[in-house]
């Protein structure tokens, strides 16, 4: 049994990411460099806002979203973030969500419209995606950090490839869901495939792939705070802290500003995915 | 008369990668069955050829699974032909490359569907102006046009209702709409009715058959049920297993069927040994005496919007029929009196006559036919689709009155025939 030698699986996805490194390392590096400091402005602006116009700006969109009572625990939950003098982590962490949330979606969507009207793309991605969400989450830190060293940028990139699948899995399910007699209400119509997609494909898909985009943001800052392991910082960064010095209440405290966040922006997509579902919306 | 507006010829379609073998086998005769077991293919419809008329509507009837979709949906090459040609307005459309077939599907033809399709996110309107809308009208026009045949079909006001707010009947009127504003020369109704529950299914029909005499549309209409065929088909055509059976007007078809699948079809028609011609006779409205004069039989017949109308003695004793042109002949003839003029007699039958044994005659009779008691008095007037409809329909508590007015022959029509008289719908 010993005399078959173990498979080189380590060192041949070692010399792979060698071999990317030193080809592109350094444009990576450079690109890295700028993008954090793009995301270090961002974060110095948003922390110069006053913390209340924030939290009435939240409350607002949850006002507009989903209602009065959506707004109040809106406030209350950002109000006690600032109270237990976690804003300034707090606005680090909402960035990168945000930030990674819109990449995945960017790529995200196109992708699963492609895989949804392409079964032969459809049958490439599947399995990718498959890998992709089964690896544990903290293995894609590794290449991350390795393409980009230590800070914001590889996390964003790690919290991009964990949080991307539901997004390009809803929308290639959104597309393929649409009843076949719709799509041939379209071209019996004499639609282009551009028509169709956008006048037919999409807005019956909608509400599918606003559960997608959900997900994907739920994903995000659940990896945003694991990958203060690589230095993403923000409100995981306390956690991490609190775990390595078992601060167990200081990590109650960040836990719990996490938590605020999670539910907050679950709602208010739940909210804007719930509008655009027209069976709910025709009967207000 | 008729003009060819559909040309089918050798059509056939097999669902599945290679349909090159299925031809082959085909071409050597062999079987649905044989193919599918020898090659793992379909074939959907095998060999079918037909001509549709400008204006007519044309029925497809068969079984599930016999074919029938897949013949309309050829029509437009939502399903693509594996072999045949389609002419349609002289052009092969088999041929057309995908931005004419695009055009060809915007300008040509328009499409029910038995499901409705309504698009859930848009609104009565916003679904009505599809087709408009795909091919780049501006919003105020199609929107003009769309709210049109929306008050058309009955809908009026509820043009910003959702989908989900309307009940079947009114969905398919909102996909009759979508499919009438795109003002195409072709509908092609897919089992269009088959949908609703049978009081709207025949309030629909009787609805299309209505909308027809003012559009004048050809429509290729799909339906498993004979009630619905006999109905709405001025001529049908059988499929069986992908196979064209039979095709022929709703007389031939049920007199004459080709061979025993159309005949188990149209067995319910037996019921014509029972039916008297008393059971399907309508009121005869409006009537005119002998005392009156040609001006006043011209305006009932305008009035009524029929060209010809029965002419009674005082104890209402059937004296014959004045058409439109005899009347107005007599009127330049300086003629007052309708006693001085010839009157056109149409075939008449008693009451209790089974009518069975009237079928043929009134197939063949340009007239409505009178129906008269012991005494000669005029109590009823047959016309000719209200007898198939009445004889197809298995349920005997159905409502004769109302199919009957469905089934007057289109006034247009009858005008054109000269002679033909019948009542139009309102
Ligand atoms: N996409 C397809 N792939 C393979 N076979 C098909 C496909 N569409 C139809 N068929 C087959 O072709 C035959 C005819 O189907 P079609 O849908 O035209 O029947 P139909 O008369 O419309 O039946 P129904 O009344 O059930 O709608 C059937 O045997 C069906 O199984
Ligand atoms: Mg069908």
């Amino acid at each position: 049994m010993n005399s078959i030698p173990k498979f080189p699986l380590a060192q041949i996805i070692d010399q792979i990411v060698a071999w990317l490194k030193s080809n592109f390392g350094q444009a990576l590096h450079s690109f890295s460099r700028g993008f954090s400091e793009g995301i270090e402005t961002l974060a110095e602006r948003l922390l110069m806002v006053p913390w209340w116009v924030i939290i009435l700006i939240f409350a607002f969109l949850a006002w507009r979203a989903k209602g009065w009572r959506l707004a109040i625990g809106t406030i209350i939950g950002l109000y006690f973030i600032y109270n237990l003098k976690l804003w300034a982590p707090f606005i680090d962490t909402l960035i990168l969500v945000i930030i990674s949330a819109v990449v995945s979606i960017v790529f995200g969507v196109p992708l699963g419209i492609i895989a949804g009207r392409s079964r032969g793309f459809h049958t490439i991605l599947t399995p990718i995606l498959d890998f992709m969400q089964t690896m544990p989450s903290f293995v894609y830190l590794i290449p991350a950090l390795l393409f980009f060293s230590i800070g914001k940028v590889p996390a964003v990139f790690a919290t991009v490839i964990f949080a991307m699948p539901p997004a390009i899995r809803f929308t290639d399910l959104g597309i393929r869901q649409v009843p076949v007699d719709l799509v041939e209400v379209g071209e019996a119509f004499g639609s282009t495939p551009g028509q169709l997609l956008f006048k037919v494909q999409l807005p019956v898909a909608l509400p599918t792939i606003m559960a997608g985009i959900n997900q994907t943001m739920m994903l995000s800052l659940s990896m945003v705070v694991i990958a203060a392991m690589i230095g993403a910082g923000g409100l995981g960064a306390g956690v991490l802290e609190a775990i390595s010095q078992l601060k167990i209440g200081m990590g109650f405290e960040y836990g719990v500003a996490v938590v605020i966040l999670a539910i907050i922006l679950d709602r208010l997509f739940q909210g804007i995915g719930r509008s655009f579902r027209t069976d709910d919306n025709n009967n207000i | 008369m008729s003009e060819e507006i559909i040309e089918v010829q050798g059509l056939i379609k097999v669902f599945g990668a290679n349909p090159d073998k299925a031809l082959r086998a085909l071409a050597k005769g062999k079987s649905k069955a044989e193919i599918l077991k020898e090659t793992g293919l379909t074939v959907g419809i095998n060999n079918i050829g037909f001509t549709v008329n400008k204006g007519e509507i044309f029925v497809v009837m068969g079984l599930s699974g016999s074919g029938k979709s897949t013949v309309l949906r050829c029509l437009n090459r939502l399903i693509e032909p594996t072999a045949g040609t389609i002419i349609i307005d002289g052009t092969d459309i088999t041929q057309l490359k995908e931005k004419e077939l695009r055009k060809f599907r915007q300008e040509k033809t328009a499409m029910v569907f038995q499901q409705f399709a309504l698009l859930p996110h848009r609104t009565v309107l916003q679904n009505t102006v599809f087709g408009l809308e795909i091919q780049g009208i501006s919003k105020k026009e199609r929107e003009e046009k769309a709210i049109k045949t929306l008050e058309l079909v009955g809908l009026k006001g509820w043009e910003d209702k959702y989908p989900s707010q309307l009940s079947g009947g009114m969905k398919q009127r909102v996909g009759l709409a979508r499919a009438l504003t795109n003002d195409a020369e072709i509908l092609l109704m897919d089992e269009a009715f088959s949908a609703l529950d049978p009081l709207i299914r025949e309030e629909m029909q009787d609805e299309l058959l209505s909308l027809q005499q003012k559009m004048n549309k050809t429509i290729v209409f799909i339906t498993h049920d004979l009630n619905e065929a006999l109905k709405l088909g001025d001529r049908i055509a059988f499929l069986r297993d992908g196979e064209l059976v039979q095709v022929g007007t709703p007389e031939e078809i049920t007199t004459h069927p080709a061979d025993d699948y159309v005949a188990k079809f149209v067995r319910g028609v037996d019921k014509s040994k029972i039916l008297t011609a008393g059971d399907v006779m309508k009121k005869p409205q409006p009537l005119i005496t002998l005392r009156d004069g040609p001006n006043v039989a011209l305006r009932i017949m305008k009035q009524h919007g029929i060209s010809s109308v029965f002419v009674v003695n005082r104890e209402r004793q059937l004296q014959g029929i004045i058409t439109v042109d005899a009347a107005v002949e007599a009127r330049n003839a300086g003629i007052t009196n309708l006693n001085d003029i010839e009157l056109a007699h149409g075939p008449k039958i008693k009451e209790d006559v089974p009518v069975q044994e009237a079928l043929g005659v009134i197939a063949e009779s340009k007239l409505p036919m009178a129906v008269v008691d012991e005494e000669d008095k005029l109590i009823g007037i047959i016309v000719r689709g209200s007898v198939l409809a009445a004889l197809a329909s298995i349920n005997h508590s159905f409502d004769v009155q109302d199919t009957e007015e469905a089934m007057a022959p289109p006034v247009s029509v009858a005008a054109q025939a000269g002679s033909q008289g019948g009542e139009s719908n309102e």
